[in-house]
Formats: structure tokens, C-alpha cells, sequence
């Protein structure tokens, strides 16, 4: 490969604070780096593991998971829950062979678009640096159907 | 159909145990539904058979085959493309067929390192550490056993498939009901799922099926049966030993956790969830009682293999299927021959 490597990072927002944070970083023309694709959830408690598993098995070189700051989640303990789920998927991804470091989870409040700009370019750097994940399955992953609903056959 | 009219049935295993052969012939005398109603053409466990037989039959003769096991060397998926061919119905027919079953979990390690466990630790007599050699030149002429692939797969990553009937093995009640209901279809008195469809299970969870008692879950240590004694009406879960069955397709009436073991989800995932391991993440991670960063990494350190635990029988059929670097060994081995 002669061209320099763009790392693709699927980021998940919250509605109530860092989707705010990153239209603040926008509306007050903080400069960050343009390699992530933000997704808007309701709360970071929404965020199912699926997701960020879907985003590294269709071509993600690395997934940013945001939310309200502890203490501070619209719907009260949701985001403990993301933070748990977090814990638990990364050393999963470990077992699996994809490097801790390309899974991130941020805390930001609507106020806090320059440290949220801030944290985006940092892992975009940080992969950048850890290099393409190249996951096997990208394109597979992503066409795949869901299996249609079940027949139940009373036993 | 064949000279006595009756539709044809084939059953296979690929990688697989045994057991989903054991779980056909445990439907009891409904078996004799099965050669009432069918002519068996090839079942390796039950008659004997030969592949040409199969290779020389017409495409599409054969009604419905029941596929179990994996995908796990050339063979396999040579007899997975075949019967492919021959048959209208193919059924991928229990865990390994359904999402690789627990053999896929060697798509954690190497090729290199399946084999040396296998041929080469305390266990076994090998002082030369002889490999099994593809090829191999004896008097009679030239011998040839199957390519090992380094990654496990599904049936459906080999061929397409008509329908998924999960269980490790599937209940022998839900086999009788299924047969029962393609015998029907095949008169015209009943009409087949669409095509993709989960048959022989259903549409909820197995903590749906499982009687145990349940109130609010809040975790604070994970365990094991064998460290304790479980409280024999209470939640597995609520006693802090990790039970797949939230995430987990129901149909099996929740023989496990009912027996006092847990769950290890090979039923499959629900209506909805692409990613078993996924889901049930979802489901633990919520009810582990801890806000704080370093008492949850404590708590997750009791869960010794992650992998193995949240994927145990699912992890070829979910979205990120094997470990990287198994994948990047296959890349050159499985797509050559
Ligand atoms: S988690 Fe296990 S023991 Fe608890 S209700 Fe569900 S299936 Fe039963
Ligand atoms: S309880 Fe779980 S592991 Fe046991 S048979 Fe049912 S689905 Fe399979
Ligand atoms: S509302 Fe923002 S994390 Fe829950």
C-alpha cells in the first residue's frame, strides 16, 4: 500500500451529551479528525455489544463508545451499564485478537466539545498507529441476513 | 422418489460427536415413521453407504437431509456441496451445523496448535510427533486424507441452507415434531416454514421455559457449581454462576438449568439477535452490581475464559466468526483446494 492509512472509527453518541458536545465542536469550528462517523443513540445504555462488534467485523479500524458522565445519565444508571458492557467486551476482543486499544469509551457533557474533538483525534492517532484491522469477515458481516423468525413446531 | 415411491432422507455428520446422531434414534419409535415414510438413502451412522452412491444419484432426488457437525476439513465441505445438490431440503441440524457448535471454539487458536494438542501432549504416544500427511504413497497405490481447514465453520458458510434446527443435540421431541411436520407437508396437509427459517425451536428465551425463581439479579462475584452448593429453586444467575439462558433461543424447555447446571446457550440466539455472544453480554454485564471501573474488572476476572463462556457454541456463526490471526492462516490454506 503506497497510500498513508485513514483509520475508519465508528463513534456512538449519546443524544443528550456528547452528540450536543460534538455540534458544539462543530458549530465553534474546533478542528477534528475527519475519520470518525458518529452515530446517534438515544443514551449510551442503548449501545448493545452487537454494535460495536458489527462495526469491526464490516471494515471499522476502531469503535469510540460516549456517554453522559457518571452520575449524570438522562436515564439515571444507563451508562454504568455501557461502562460494564464495555469492561466486559473488551477483554473478550482480546481473546479474540483485536488490540484493547481500538475500542474506547469517553464521558462528555454537551459543554465539552473541544475535549471530545480532543479525545477523537487522539484515537484516531492511537490507531493510526496500531495500524488496519483487516478483519477477515468485513463484507460478509455486513450482507448478512438476519435469520427469519422462527416456526415454532409443538413438540 | 424411488421405485417404491417413497421420498428419499439422507443424514450426515461432518465434524460432529455422535450425538445428534443418538438424538435421531432416541425419537423412539417415531424412527419407524421415518422408514414408513422414507426411503433412507444414505446415513453413514446407520447403513452402509458409499459416497459414489450418492455422487451417481440424480440432483434434487433426495427429499430431506439432516446435516450435523461442522465444517471443519475438506471432506466436510466436499460432502456439504454434494448433498447440496442432491437434496431439496438440507437442514443444517444441530450447533455445529447451525453456528459451528463448540469445535469452532479452535478458531481461537492456530491450526498448528490444534494439531499439536492433539498429537503431541503428555496424553498421547508420539515420540516422534508423527502429523497426519495429506498425501501417502503405499504399495497399493496413492492415499489421500482430507485437508484440515484452520478455521471451524457453519454449514451455511460452505452452502446455502433451507433451514437451522439448533441444539446441542436438538431435543429428541422437537425431531419427532419436525419429521411429523414434513411427512404432512409432503402430503399436502401442511405447509413448510420459508426458506431460513429456525425450525424446531422457538420464539423466546430458555429463562422463559426455566421455572427457577427469579427477583432482581445483582451480581457480585461469579462462581461455579462445583465451588458450592446452588440454592436448588433460586436463579443460576442471581447465584452468580454465569447462565447463557437470557440470551438464548428457547425449545429445549430448559433442560439445564431445571437439572441445576447452567445454560450453555446451544440452542442458539434468539428471534432478532445476530450475535449470541453479543446479547448476552448485554444481558450480563447489566445486572453485575458495581459502578466502579476497578471492583467490575475484579468481578470479570472471575470468568476465566470470556470466548469460551459467552460464545461456547456459537462463535463460527457470530459476526466476528475467529480469532484474527486463525483467519490469516486460512487465507492461504482453505481456499486452495
Ligand atoms: S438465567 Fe438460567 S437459571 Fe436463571 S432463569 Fe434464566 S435459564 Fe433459569
Ligand atoms: S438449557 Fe441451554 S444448553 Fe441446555 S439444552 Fe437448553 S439451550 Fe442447550
Ligand atoms: S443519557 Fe447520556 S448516557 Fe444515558
Amino acid at each position: 500500500m503506497t497510500e498513508a492509512f485513514e483509520p475508519v472509527i465508528i463513534g456512538f453518541t449519546c443524544n443528550w451529551c456528547s452528540y450536543r458536545a460534538a455540534d458544539l465542536a462543530g458549530t465553534a469550528r474546533v478542528k477534528y479528525a475527519p475519520n470518525v462517523r458518529l452515530i446517534r443513540l438515544m443514551c449510551s445504555g442503548r449501545l448493545d455489544p452487537t454494535f460495536v462488534l458489527k462495526a469491526l467485523a464490516s471494515g471499522a479500524d476502531g469503535v469510540m463508545i460516549t456517554g453522559c458522565h457518571p452520575g449524570e445519565c438522562h436515564y439515571l444508571e444507563q451508562n454504568y451499564k455501557a461502562m460494564r458492557r464495555y469492561h466486559l467486551l473488551k477483554r473478550m476482543l482480546a481473546q479474540m485478537g483485536v488490540e484493547p486499544g481500538r475500542v474506547k469509551l469517553v464521558w462528555a457533557s454537551a459543554a465539552e466539545g473541544v475535549r471530545l474533538a480532543g479525545e477523537i483525534t487522539k484515537l484516531v492517532e492511537e490507531v493510526r498507529a496500531l495500524g488496519p484491522l483487516n478483519w477477515p469477515t468485513a463484507g460478509v458481516a455486513a450482507a448478512l441476513p438476519a435469520k427469519p423468525a422462527a416456526l415454532e413446531v409443538p413438540a | 422418489m424411488t421405485a417404491n415411491g417413497k421420498p428419499k432422507f439422507a443424514m450426515y455428520w461432518a465434524a460432529a460427536c455422535g450425538g445428534c446422531e443418538i438424538a435421531v434414534l432416541n425419537i423412539h419409535e417415531k424412527i419407524l415413521d421415518v422408514d414408513a415414510n422414507f426411503d433412507v438413502v444414505f446415513w453413514p451412522v446407520a447403513m452402509d453407504a458409499k459416497y459414489k452412491d450418492v455422487e451417481a444419484m440424480p440432483d434434487q432426488s433426495i427429499t430431506l437431509c439432516l446435516f450435523n457437525g461442522a465444517i471443519r476439513n475438506s471432506e466436510n465441505r466436499h460432502i456439504a456441496e454434494l448433498l447440496r445438490r442432491k437434496s431439496k431440503i438440507l437442514v443444517a441440524f444441530g450447533s455445529c451445523a447451525c453456528e459451528g457448535g463448540f469445535p469452532a471454539l479452535s478458531n481461537l487458536t492456530t491450526r498448528e496448535e490444534t494439531l499439536r494438542t492433539a498429537f503431541s501432549t503428555v496424553s498421547t504416544d508420539n515420540p516422534q510427533n508423527l502429523r497426519p500427511q495429506p498425501n501417502y504413497t503405499v504399495p497399493e497405490g496413492e492415499l489421500d486424507i482430507p485437508h484440515m481447514y484452520s478455521v471451524v465453520r457453519p454449514l451455511d458458510q460452505a452452502v446455502p441452507v433451507d433451514y437451522y434446527m439448533p441444539g446441542c443435540p436438538p431435543e429428541s421431541e422437537q425431531i419427532a415434531a419436525v419429521v411429523e411436520l414434513v411427512i404432512k407437508a409432503l402430503k399436502g396437509e401442511a405447509t413448510l416454514p420459508a426458506a431460513g427459517s429456525v425450525i424446531g425451536a422457538g420464539h423466546s428465551t430458555v429463562c422463559d421455559e426455566c421455572t427457577r425463581t427469579r427477583n432482581e439479579k445483582k451480581i457480585t462475584g461469579f462462581t461455579r457449581i462445583q465451588d458450592f452448593r446452588p440454592d436448588p429453586a433460586l436463579c443460576l444467575l442471581e447465584q452468580g454462576i454465569l447462565c447463557n439462558g437470557p440470551a438464548t433461543r428457547n425449545g429445549c424447555t430448559a433442560r439445564c438449568p431445571m437439572a441445576g447446571v447452567p445454560c450453555v446457550g446451544c440452542y442458539g440466539p434468539t428471534d432478532g439477535a445476530r450475535d449470541f455472544g453479543g446479547r448476552l453480554m448485554s444481558a450480563v454485564a447489566s445486572v453485575i452490581d458495581s459502578t466502579d471501573p476497578q471492583e467490575i474488572e475484579r468481578i470479570l476476572d472471575q470468568i476465566p475464559d470470556p470466548v469460551g463462556s459467552f460464545y461456547h457454541t456459537n462463535l463460527a456463526g457470530s459476526l466476528l466468526q475467529a480469532s484474527k490471526p486463525t483467519w490469516e492462516e486460512d487465507q492461504h490454506a482453505a481456499h486452495h483446494d
